[in-house]
Order: C-alpha cells, then sequence, then structure tokens
C-alpha cells in the first residue's frame, strides 16, 4: 500500500516536473506570433487579420 | 485506501492546474504592459517618417532586428541628420522592446531569441523594394 504510493507519487511528481520544464523552453511560435502582431501593428499592415482588429472601412477613411 | 484515493484526487487536481497554466503560457507571450505599448507607439508614429526611406533604399532592415542608413547619398542633405536621428531612435527602441519582452514574460535570458524571432518577421514582412540584410550581411533588395 505504501509502495504503491510512492510509485504514483513518483510518477506524479515526474509529469509535473515534465509540465514545469516545457516552459523554460522558448516557446517559438508564441513569438513569432507576437513579433507578427507588433510590426502589423507598428507598419500598419493589414487590419483584417484573423479578425482580431475588427476596423469599420469607413473608419480607417477617416484617420 | 480512503487516505490513498485523497492523495490521488490532489495529485490529479494539481497536475491539471499545472498543465493548463504551462498551456496557457505557451499559447501566447505578454506584449500588453504598460512599457510595450509605450514603445509600440512610438514606433509606429515614428513609421511614418522612415516609411519614405525605406522605400528609396535609404534605410534598411538588418538581419540582426534592427534598422540601419544603407545609403545616406539616397535622403536629401538637408534632412540626413534627421533622418539618422530616427533611425538611432528607432534602434533604441527595438532594443527596449526585445528587453521589456523578455522582461514580462519572466525570461530575461530569452532576449537574443525575441530579437532574432522579430529580425526574421520584420524582414519576411517588409514589402517589395525594401532593402533587407541576408544571412551573410549583404544588402539585397526585396
Amino acid at each position: 500500500m505504501r509502495s504503491r504510493m510512492m510509485v504514483v507519487g513518483a510518477a506524479a511528481g515526474c509529469l509535473l516536473a515534465s509540465c514545469v520544464t516545457i516552459n523554460i523552453y522558448f516557446p517559438a511560435a508564441a513569438a513569432e506570433k507576437a513579433a507578427d502582431k507588433i510590426i502589423d501593428e507598428v507598419w500598419q499592415l493589414k487590419k483584417d487579420s484573423a479578425g482580431v482588429e475588427s476596423k469599420v472601412p469607413g473608419e480607417e477613411k477617416a484617420k | 485506501m480512503r487516505n490513498f484515493l485523497g492523495v490521488m484526487r490532489v495529485w490529479v487536481a494539481l497536475l491539471l492546474v499545472v498543465m493548463a497554466a504551462s498551456a496557457q503560457a505557451a499559447a501566447n507571450l505578454e506584449i500588453d504592459t504598460p512599457a510595450i505599448s509605450a514603445l509600440r507607439s512610438s514606433q509606429q508614429a515614428r513609421h511614418s517618417l522612415l516609411a519614405s526611406h525605406y522605400a528609396s533604399g535609404a534605410v534598411g532592415l538588418t538581419r540582426d532586428g534592427m534598422i540601419a542608413l544603407r545609403d545616406a547619398s539616397l535622403v536629401p542633405l538637408a534632412q540626413r541628420g534627421k533622418v539618422s536621428e530616427w533611425v538611432a531612435d528607432e534602434n533604441r527602441d527595438r532594443a527596449a522592446l526585445y528587453r521589456e519582452i523578455a522582461q514580462a514574460n519572466g525570461h530575461p535570458e530569452w532576449e537574443a531569441e525575441i530579437r532574432a524571432t522579430f529580425a526574421e518577421r520584420w524582414i519576411l514582412k517588409a514589402p517589395a523594394g525594401w532593402y533587407v540584410q541576408n544571412a551573410r550581411g549583404e544588402w539585397v533588395r526585396k
């Protein structure tokens, strides 16, 4: 009983550790997404990307 | 036995929380802090000043995520001082942007990788006609 609990505990500990480890690696996909968002904003590229910035056409003209 | 089930339940709950947290952290980077927002709007405002100089080829995008005055002769003499000032300002903002994003996400050591990611994306997204540096540092016209 006690040893079974220890095995389960150790397994859960390993899993938990691996989850934490993932976060230490650089999130390349997330960084690309963040870069694209900032670049689109700074260079004022496409306003209709994935509906994130839902600008009314008239609003853009008024600028 | 009841004790064992209780321990198991706690473990599973803990695991779920950690997994959810790490999944969320991986999906997005924090880019909405006041410092980052200020840099973004400062760069956006400056872009209207620099846009014509990117188009003329006077200013180009470097392979390290910065910009450079690559051919000052393409800028009217009277404007040259201003343009090199804007280039320096933009590079200061860019360096701060990469640093702030790394810090906002709790990993200052990510700065170089964030810069490298931006370097690649700036060049990829640059319109045709702009000058960018290739991997060997040579200027090429997109």
